[in-house]
């Protein structure tokens, strides 16, 4: 005990920024350069609304990310639950208070932004999962009873934000959560059997889904069902990515998005739309950022001595590739068009927001890496 | 620091370390399938899917090519190109629709009507499309319109270019453009790359037989179009080619006058170069006017036309069926000489009637010709000699001669209009008929009547091969600076009349097709049409030309209608107190000069009565007007021939 606060306090200034881990700031700064300029071609190759405030947003939440990285990681242990149930509030707010936007509830008027706090409770359940395995011991890890608390954490947002609705955000924060879980060694079997009855709820489940998210599932399955209707997003984006061929068309030069066949081309679609003008060789590059980013969470996870950061650095790591894995495959016409942003490339705070918080979190581990949480 | 919590803590690293290898493998395996998809769409089936970029990114829009104009052999145009001025709307670009339209009611001669249908056509299409409002105002209209242009907000002037015929007389042989319909999408070939809406084509006569040359290449506009078809920016335009331009071998000026002559009856007048088969000129009486056909016909006239009774839309001079009557004869004799059937100093004795087969077979002359040959029955139109002569023939050999002539078939090409006519023998009679032939048959036949039908082209063509020296010609309607064999061949002729070679050498070397046997023949038939129409008691004798210039030779005819009965017979009942529908139509047929073949032509007047009376003044004068113009047109053709 003595000796960990000794190296904590013995850690000057000088140490803690020379502890960062540039090849992942620099991963991270290069994509949001490349993030500008795709949504630079977004606005037409002017410098209008969605540039500006993407470039804004950027730079505000990059510096949140290095401020956040000299936060103690203990603090991070010490307030994990808090930090879920602020964001669990929020999330209830949103139920009570959200803006309304295309038949979704998913906002809180914030006035100086509109928060989307079920972007936030991905970092929220990971962050508090993290902790909850932390402490439990190995042998109390499959005790049923000790399941419990994982379940209902994990459950209430998913239902809060399923409902709003907003399917594809509530299926990647369970995704976030139940990696942790798996990391920390809750059996496989639990997974299958929860598997099982969700299986056996699907019907119940589906019964709740709103005819347009049937029919996402629907076209997903054969998208020229409707090429005019809920296939035309998918059909446009695989054009798109397509005819970027080898080398692309050129900056500015996509003629999916600039001539607005390409939907959604700001959030969602902004890969399509860098695909499109950069071709096989940008998309290359972008799947080449994302993977060092990666490759460098995983890495500080590996180095780290807490379990607590190890599960949060991998549960987030891998959370992250989820998140890009996800867009790109949903793109790319393998997965149902479910709603979900690219990391850092697509437009919105929230996004944003909670991906910085959860590098700062990851950079914090780095800076204190060896010391323990408890 | 050693406390047992701490090897749990190991051991749980551990835990986490091996489950994290795992996920990082699957990551791995999911990263290759992202680049296998990446390679799959970009590069193995790029060409696929920029082609589906490029169908989604440009539109064309189609320009209506300028159509050629059609020329008379003088080189003036009888179907030109004028400018329309043209009133187009883009609703985009208006605020208020309905206040533009009160306004433009003002300034234009706008219906309701119109206005209910350009609601309707606003309401189908999308908002930056081009309406028409009016697609022909006239000056002063479309000058107004500028005047108050900044009050209309997305009205645009257009100066357009549209089919204007200067002159209704040759209305029928040119026929007339108009929009293009569903049937004629379905059934013209090549209207289907070339279709631009509000494009008009050629839907009867020349105009419809020259459309596919004369229509020109369409132009198109290339844009770049955004996802909500809005055009964003032109890429490229192609002006088109505008269609070829024709030159007839119609006289405009013998048309006009020929269609003032012809006014206010249902008549055709054609007229032909015996030589070359040039057809100088084609009129069909009443006319109508075929700028109303362009730019959408008014009901009312369309009404008027229709329910005419001397059918002005019908060509008459190539779809109205006669029959030949006695202009026949010429031919019916013909066909006896050339068969050996008769001589022409064979004589019969016409008493006004003959009965033969338990028929009576009546002479238009009561009192009968008296004794009659060749010569004399041509002259006056002895039905009692040709009643005999064709009993001889038979109706078969006649009908090879009248086939060969150029009667029972269409004569000119690409006319949909033309009728073929009939020209009847045993064998058709079984066909079409079902039944046998009789006798009696041919002997009305021989007068042109019964089955027979024909056009007047038909006839005049059979007129122009007999003024020939009885050579084939092809009518033709289109100019064409060859074919001018026949001419230097009768030129040859005359200058070495003592020409050692025998004719059938002759006609080879100049690759002509005779039509007879015996040219001697025809000389003889010629020489009795002169008889006809020059020595007293011809049929036509009243309306000669004593001026050699312009003196023709003719036959006449006229084609029953009504049988006429045997009290009427009695009574001398005259064709002019028959009721108009029952009358005979009057038939003439001539060639001219005399001496020196040049033209030939045919009249019919419907219901005109004799065709002595009603058709042959109308041939005498426009022969006058057609030869009167000969010196000019020969100057023209030997210019034209001198370009080649």
């Amino acid at each position: 005990m003595f000796r960990a606060r000794s190296i904590q306090s013995s850690l000057s200034i000088k140490d803690k920024i020379l502890s960062i881990d540039y090849i992942l700031v620099i991963s991270i700064f290069i994509l949001g350069l490349t993030s500008i300029l795709a949504m630079y071609s977004t606005d037409g190759g002017e410098l209008k609304y969605h540039t500006k405030s993407h470039i804004l947003r950027f730079f505000v939440f990059f510096s949140m990310f290095l401020t956040l990285s000299f936060i103690q990681i203990r603090f991070w242990h010490s307030q994990s639950y808090l930090i879920y149930i602020l964001f669990f509030i929020l999330l209830l707010g949103v139920k009570y208070f959200g803006l309304t936007s295309s038949g979704s509830k998913r906002w809180l008027d914030l006035y100086f932004m509109n928060l989307q706090p079920s972007e936030l409770m991905k970092i929220g359940l990971i962050l508090f999962l993290a902790k909850y395995y932390h402490r439990t011991s190995i042998e109390n890890l499959n005790r049923v009873r000790y399941l419990f608390l994982p379940i209902v954490v994990l459950i209430a947002p998913i239902i809060l934000v399923a409902t709003q609705p907003d399917l594809g955000t509530a299926l990647l924060i369970a995704a976030g959560g139940l990696t942790v879980a798996w990391l920390a060694g809750v059996r496989v079997k639990f997974f299958a059997f929860s598997g099982l009855a969700f299986l056996a709820l699907l019907p119940i489940a589906i019964s709740f889904l709103k005819p347009y998210q049937k029919s996402r599932i629907l076209t997903f399955l054969n998208p020229e069902r409707d090429p005019l209707g809920a296939g035309y997003q998918i059909i446009q984006s695989k054009i798109a990515i397509g005819s970027g061929g080898l080398f692309g068309k050129g900056f500015l030069q996509g003629s999916q998005s600039y001539l607005d066949y390409l939907p959604e081309k700001h959030t969602d679609f902004i890969f399509t739309l860098f695909s499109e003008e950069f071709g096989f060789f940008g998309s290359l590059f972008i799947l080449f950022l994302y993977a060092i980013i990666v490759w460098r969470i995983i890495k500080i996870g590996n180095v780290t001595r807490s379990n607590f950061a190890k599960l949060f650095c991998y549960g987030f790591g891998t959370a992250f590739f989820i998140y890009v894995v996800v867009n790109m495959m949903m793109v790319l016409g393998l997965l149902p068009i479910v709603g979900s942003p690219l990391p850092i490339m697509s437009y919105g705070g929230s996004s944003m927001m909670a991906i910085m918080l959860g590098l700062g979190i990851v950079m914090s581990c780095k800076v204190y890496k060896d010391t323990p949480v408890n | 620091m050693l406390s047992p919590n701490s090897g749990n803590t190991v051991i749980k690293s551990k835990l986490i370390g091996r489950r994290m290898f795992l996920l990082t493998a699957a990551k791995a395996i999911v990263t290759f399938g992202i680049i296998g998809r990446l390679i799959s769409l970009q590069i193995n089936e790029r060409t696929k899917y920029k082609t589906l970029s490029d169908k989604n990114r440009f539109r064309e829009w189609k320009l209506a090519p300028e159509r050629g104009v059609i020329r008379d052999f003088y080189d003036k145009e009888i179907a030109s190109n004028q400018q329309v001025y043209q009133v187009h709307l883009i609703p985009e670009n208006s605020k208020d629709i309905e206040k533009l339209f009160v306004r433009l009611k003002t300034i234009l001669d706008i219906t309701e009507k119109k206005l209910f249908y350009l609601r309707r056509v606003i309401a189908k299409q999308k908002p930056w499309e081009p309406i028409i409002v009016s697609d022909n105002i006239t000056w002063s209209e479309f000058s107004r319109l500028n005047l108050f242009l900044h009050e209309l907000e997305g009205v645009k002037p257009i100066v357009s270019v549209a089919r204007m015929y200067p002159d209704n007389s040759t209305a029928h042989i040119l026929g007339y453009v108009s929009q293009v319909s569903a049937k004629d999408l379905q059934t013209k070939k090549y209207l289907k790359d070339l279709h631009v809406p509000g494009m008009s084509i050629g839907k009867t006569g020349l105009e419809r037989k020259l459309d596919e040359e004369i229509i020109g290449k369409i132009g198109f506009q290339r844009y770049e179009v955004n996802a909500y078809g809005k055009r964003i920016k032109q890429i490229l335009i192609n002006e088109g080619q505008a269609g070829k331009s024709f030159k007839t071998t119609l006289d405009f000026e013998v048309q006009k006058f020929t269609s003032e002559l012809l006014k206010d009856k249902a008549a055709a007048v054609c007229v032909m170069d015996v030589y070359n088969g040039d057809i100088v000129s084609l009129v069909s009486s009443p006319t109508f006017e075929p700028n109303e056909f362009v730019h959408g016909m008014d009901k009312t006239y369309w009404n008027k036309l229709i329910k005419n009774e001397m059918k002005p839309l019908t060509n008459k001079t190539i779809a109205g069926l006669y029959p030949p009557g006695s202009t026949i004869k010429t031919l019916v004799a013909l066909s006896a000489l050339e068969n050996g059937v008769i001589k022409p100093l064979d004589t019969f004795k016409c008493e006004g009637k003959i009965e033969l087969y338990g028929e009576k077979f009546h002479c238009w002359e009561k009192d009968g010709h008296g004794i009659v040959n060749l010569r004399k029955g041509i002259q006056r139109s002895c039905d009692v000699y040709f009643y005999e002569v064709a009993r001889k023939l038979g109706v078969d050999r006649l009908s090879e001669t009248a086939k060969k002539f150029g009667l029972g078939k269409k004569v000119l090409n690409g006319f949909i209009e033309e009728r073929a006519g009939v020209v009847p023998n045993t064998k058709w009679k079984k066909k079409f008929i079902g039944q046998n032939w009789y006798l009696g048959e041919t002997l009305h036949s021989g007068i042109g009547q019964g089955y027979f039908q024909s056009t007047p082209l038909q006839l005049c063509l059979m007129t122009a091969q007999i003024a020939n020296g009885g050579f084939e010609i092809k009518p033709r309607i289109i100019f064409d600076k060859k074919n001018n064999n026949l001419r230097e061949y009768i030129k040859y002729k005359n200058e070495n009349p003592n020409d050692p070679l025998p004719t059938d050498l002759l006609v080879s070397n100049f690759e002509l097709k005779p039509l007879f046997k015996n040219q001697e023949h025809i000389n003889l038939i010629k020489d009795a049409m002169f008889s006809s129409s020059n020595e007293p008691g011809g049929t036509s004798y009243r309306h000669r030309w004593e001026n050699k210039k312009f003196t023709f030779a003719g036959k006449t005819g006229s084609s029953q209608i009504k049988r006429f009965t045997e009290a009427q017979r009695e009574a001398e009942v005259k064709q002019e107190s028959l009721p108009y529908k029952d009358r005979d139509h009057a038939l003439f047929v001539a060639y001219a000069p005399y001496n020196d073949p040049k033209y030939a032509i045919s009249v019919l007047v419907e219901h005109g009565g004799s065709g002595g009376k009603a058709a042959a003044p109308i041939a005498k004068k426009v022969i006058k007007k057609v030869l009167e113009r000969h010196e000019l047109r020969q100057r023209i053709d030997s210019l034209l021939g001198e370009q080649v």
